[in-house]
């Protein structure tokens, strides 16, 4: 199906109230997987958040803005990364966080929780023998808890639901 | 021929960025590799620790063939551009990421026409052996998820019947005893 053809059908439906929606990942393969979810919120007041400027061109429509990059071993970046994902989702207050992964995810998530926003983690297709790190501690606070592979799926979560791909 | 090598946004990888190196010494092949935060400093090819996305984007059109690790940024961006891509996994006993997941990610794509897999160095100079043969991805490849996941989601954000997590620190902004 063309994009046109599934935003109509996926989309906001008529009548309904929009959503604000922050999407948000580390940048490179996870945020392509998240650009490929897009679709689904057409219509939605989407912001995306990545770690890398570069992608304010290539981030589908809404608005866009970059946080630090940080790694686990990262100590004072994640607390500098921690602090912008907080003053974004305070202001921003979205209905809902999605994220596919790592860090920026679980940090939008966690504070998300703290102001009432629903929560969707689609966890990476490159993680088929477990979950990441943060796909598996993410997991208690996201409302819909979701793995890309069939057989990694839980009767409690994470569930399985198709994939990017 | 041009060839675009590129490790990802994160880690480095010599294993692949020194064996494509010293496979281009002696070749005609013009080759620029993105290397990450390397310790292996290539001597027969161009290079850059990081791209930003747009120079990563011109590169891998204008290359005949990229080479780079098993991430799914790089495999996603083959499929689009139907391009001819040679993957290999990095592999955690050699402390290149922190498990093998790239391993995973290598066999879940051994059968897809386009997408080469380099199991190693050896099987890596294997397939530059013969790289004219190497084809890319072929057919249509749709920029969006699988219907279902899209759907999953689209609900899951329109749904008006499912309550919102109201923790302590919601009700105390709130004023709500």
């Amino acid at each position: 199906m063309a994009t046109s053809d599934l935003a109509d059908a996926l989309g906001r439906r008529p009548g309904q109230p929009q959503k604000r929606v922050l999407a948000i990942s580390s940048s490179g393969g996870h945020f392509t997987q998240l650009m490929r979810l897009s679709v689904a919120l057409s219509g939605h007041d989407v912001t995306w958040v990545t770690t890398n400027e570069g992608y304010r061109d290539k981030a589908p429509p809404g608005s866009f803005h970059a946080v630090r990059d940080a790694s686990l071993w990262d100590k004072k970046g994640l607390v500098v990364m921690l602090a912008q994902i907080t003053k974004l989702v305070l202001t921003l207050r979205p209905d809902v966080v999605l994220s596919t992964g790592a860090a920026p995810g679980y940090f939008a998530i966690r504070v998300g929780n703290a102001v009432g926003a629903r929560s969707v983690w689609v966890d990476s297709i490159a993680n088929a023998e477990q979950m990441s790190l943060s796909g598996q501690r993410v997991g208690r606070y996201a409302d819909l808890w979701l793995t890309q592979w069939e057989h990694l799926a839980q009767p409690d979560g994470p569930h399985y639901c198709g994939s990017v791909l | 021929m041009k060839l675009f090598v590129t490790v990802g946004t994160q880690l480095p990888f010599d294993r692949m960025v020194e064996a494509v190196d010293r496979w281009a010494a002696d070749r005609e092949v013009e080759v620029f590799a993105q290397t990450g935060p390397a310790q292996y400093q290539p001597r027969n090819i161009r290079h850059q620790d990081f791209v930003d996305p747009a120079t990563f984007d011109r590169e891998y059109a204008s290359a005949d063939l990229v080479v780079a690790h098993a991430g799914m940024g790089s495999i996603f961006t083959a499929l689009e551009l139907h391009k001819p891509l040679i993957i290999m996994p990095r592999l955690a006993r050699f402390k290149e990421h922190r498990n093998d997941h790239q391993r995973a990610t290598a066999d879940r794509f051994r059968q897809t026409p386009g997408i080469h897999i380099a199991d190693d160095e050896a099987g890596l100079l294997g397939l530059l052996s013969n790289l004219q043969a190497l084809t890319g991805p072929q057919g249509e490849f749709s920029p969006d998820a699988q219907p279902r996941l899209l759907q999953a989601i689209s609900e899951f954000v329109e749904d008006q019947q499912r309550p919102r997590r109201r923790t302590r620190l919601w009700r105390t902004l709130r004023g709500v005893r």
